[in-house]
């Protein structure tokens, strides 16, 4: 059968059982787009109001649906703006296929219009990409990118087609998606040595990240700190892993963190690294981290192997086949001096309610978390109210608190609560925003009323940008330099003016009412929350400072 | 933690853009390339980049699990100095005139270079090498004027038959246009 190139991208679309694109359309990829209008009913495609929320969408679909996004931008600045986005999926490690097309194979180097070198640009932010300019490679480098993106250790992959090469044709042949590269596995000697020291440890935990997600391994995890009797403690990126409810859970780790896992690190014998890559905010002094323990770590990618943490013993492996070996060699102990300090610690808590105003953030969430159920899909933007989510909510599932990580992309939460919501029309989609990050991404809004996506976002409303005000307050005596915008942006009248609802809470009960009638509502709503800018994310451990620096009010 | 320097052997797909993938790797990682070279192998899908880099061991196993990750990379190794052999080539430019160019002539000579271009002032010397001798021999024609030099940086081959994967199978190697 001979197809034209934009007809081959559709077709590997299908072969790869991808039925949601994001995009937005341009000169360079007009021929997808046409393609595209044939296709109707096969693969649908979601409209951004910009490419940096589409590539946000895609992301978002891939972290709540487990599947790959995929992204269309044309050349140029429709390319560029995809960076963000792109940048945002690989440092958290999230399956995602963006392609772009660029200019005629007889222009590219001319610097003709709206041409970029895209691959150059994205070299650095993506697992691999391609630059596809003859029709015979365009088959093979999009199914390569679906299964590159997918293996290992996942990420985004970049796939550039010059547009003469969506209107060339060639002879193409259906085929089954490339099989993702093998998972290395866990050598059994290293897991023997592993269960030794989990068995002679007095004090050991368990601190677990995104890789945990990724390999679908939270029942394994649960079994292991049960039988073993150890505790746990998560990134961000494994939140809702380990059920909030689990008696081993003991909380965030790291910058922002609970009192009792940064302590339960700092005083451990043991720390069973899983999935995770001893980042900076969890390591922020990586020579003084977890000082009196060994340190095990499991991790697909050989690469994190003491990057940033000197590690005395790791495991090159997914972590569901590491720790189903493992939990067998385990023995089933317990060890009642080490979890009763851990209790005590525990009761040391940041749920606080701090500031002048009559609306509190631990209140917002909390009703929020009340007012949902389990399924609920909870995503955030950036700063404060990111870490207020990541603390007060009562994570339950897997693929179920979606936020930026690694980058820490203020604009994330739109765009990736809209693909959440459309990867999961059956789910809840909870979007916590501040209003420094809504500036960002709020245009988004119109995705949402197009699509009729009934995303509730909740604006936790400071007017100054929260995050770095705090740290200004606390480290900088109070030189508040551009923090203060005096925006007078009334959020209500906006998503009004898009043509959705909007509600304003200054107390809790006006938050609770707003929330229960914005549940009812099937298209999007926005609750600006009136807070105090004095409120502070608490337990705080600065740049640099260990669990004895710890700010807990 | 002490500083080694190591000689790495990177097997690459020998296509467009594979070059830049593996140096902006190592540049945006911030590790620094002492020297680096490239060619095809006899295998004209495979390129071999050889990289010499100075650094800890710590640093040595990032350069090449974070190379290894890269799609492109086929395979790679450290060639250990004791079962490697690493050649450098030298072109050298010095000032030399009639009077002193028999003794120059005699330096070249012990160190088995070549001199290969020969003006009234001046001549060039090639020379191939363990990069100690090149040194040695850099150091012995100080006391001349060196116009102009450059250094190829090191490439390097393991000892015995030990070959790499992606290289093993038999490829008919383009002569091309040889020349002198």
């Amino acid at each position: 059968m001979k197809l034209t190139g934009s007809e081959i991208v559709a077709e590997v679309l299908l072969e790869q059982e991808v039925d949601t694109v994001f995009g937005y359309p341009g000169g360079t990829i007009l021929n997808i787009y046409d393609t595209l209008y044939s296709y109707q009913g096969k693969i649908r495609h979601i409209l951004a109001s910009h490419e940096q929320h589409a590539a946000h969408a895609a992301d978002g679909y891939a972290r709540a649906t487990g599947k790959t996004g995929v992204v269309f931008a044309t050349s140029g600045p429709g390319a560029t703006n995809l960076v963000t986005g792109i940048a945002t999926a690989f440092m958290d490690s999230i399956p995602m296929v963006a392609i772009t097309c660029n200019v005629p194979d007889s222009l590219v180097g001319r610097d003709a219009f709206q041409e970029i070198c895209i691959t150059g640009v994205t070299m650095p932010i993506t697992k691999h990409n391609y630059f596809v300019n003859k029709i015979e490679d365009l088959a093979d480098a999009l199914r390569n990118a679906f299964r590159i993106a997918q293996s290992g250790r996942k990420g985004p992959v970049l796939v550039d087609i010059t547009k003469d090469v969506t209107a060339a044709t060639i002879e193409y042949e259906k085929q089954t998606p490339l099989a993702v590269t093998e998972m290395p596995k866990a050598d059994m000697a290293d897991i023997e040595k592993v269960a030794e020291l989990i068995n002679k440890a007095h004090r050991p935990i368990v601190y677990f990240g995104g890789g945990v997600a990724a390999s679908c391994a939270s029942k394994q995890l649960a079994e292991l700190l049960q039988k073993a009797d150890m505790p746990g403690t998560y990134t961000m990126m494994a939140a809702g892993v380990l059920s909030y409810d689990d008696k081993k859970n003991l909380g965030l780790i790291g910058m922002h963190g609970s009192v009792a896992s940064n302590k339960a690190v700092d005083k451990a014998d043991l720390v069973l690294a899983l999935g995770t890559r001893f980042s900076d905010r969890v390591a922020l002094n990586m020579k003084k981290f977890a000082k009196d323990a060994t340190i095990v770590q499991i991790d697909i990618d050989k690469s994190e192997i003491n990057k940033n943490v000197l590690v005395d013993l790791s495991v090159v492996s997914d972590v569901k086949d590491a720790l189903t070996k493992l939990i067998p060699l385990v023995e089933k102990v317990e060890r009642t001096e080490w979890i009763d300090k851990l209790r005590e610690w525990k009761k040391v808590r940041g749920d606080k309610k701090e500031g002048n105003a009559k609306l509190h953030p631990y209140e917002i969430v909390t009703s929020v978390c009340d007012l949902t159920d389990k399924e609920t899909i909870y995503v955030t933007d950036v700063g404060q109210h990111q870490m207020w989510a990541a603390q007060y909510l009562k994570h339950t599932n897997t693929r179920c608190f979606l936020t930026s990580g690694g980058l820490g992309t203020m604009g994330f939460g739109y765009g990736a609560a809209i693909g959440a919501q459309i990867g999961c029309p059956q789910k809840r989609v909870i979007h916590f925003t501040g209003d420094g990050s809504f500036h960002m991404n709020l245009a988004e809004a119109c995705t949402a009323i197009s699509n009729n996506l009934p995303i509730i976002t909740v604006i936790m409303n400071n007017r100054v940008l929260g995050m770095v005000y705090q740290w200004q307050t606390t480290f900088y005596g109070k030189r508040y330099s551009s923090t203060t915008p005096e925006r007078k942006t009334d959020f209500v009248k906006v998503i009004e003016g898009f043509g959705g609802k909007g509600y304003r809470a200054t107390n809790p009960e006006e938050f609770e009412a707003a929330f229960k009638e914005a549940l009812k509502s099937e298209g999007p709503v926005w609750i600006d929350c009136v807070i105090s800018r004095e409120e502070r994310v608490l337990p705080m451990i600065p740049n640099g400072g260990t669990v004895n620096d710890i700010i807990v009010g | 933690m002490t500083k080694r320097r190591e000689v790495i052997s990177i097997f690459v797909d020998n296509q467009a853009n594979v070059l830049s993938r593996v140096v902006s790797l190592f540049g945006r990682r911030g590790f620094n390339i002492d020297s680096l070279t490239v060619s095809a192998t006899n295998n004209p899908e495979i390129s071999r980049i050889t990289i010499v880099f100075t650094g800890t061991e710590q640093a040595l196993n990032q350069i090449i699990t974070q190379t290894e990750k890269l799609e492109v990379v086929k395979e790679i190794f450290t060639l250990e100095k004791e079962n490697s052999v690493y050649r450098e080539l030298l072109l050298v430019k010095i000032r030399a005139n009639k009077m002193n160019r028999t003794a120059l002539r005699e330096v070249v000579d012990i160190f088995r270079g070549k001199i290969i271009d020969l003006s009234k002032e001046s001549v060039v010397v090639e020379m191939t090498g363990a990069p100690e001798k090149i040194d040695g021999f850099m150091n012995m024609v100080s006391c001349y004027e060196i116009i102009e030099m450059c250094r190829t940086g090191i490439t390097g081959i393991k000892r015995g038959l030990a070959t790499p994967e992606c290289c093993q199978e038999e490829h008919e190697i383009d002569s091309g246009d040889l020349f002198d």
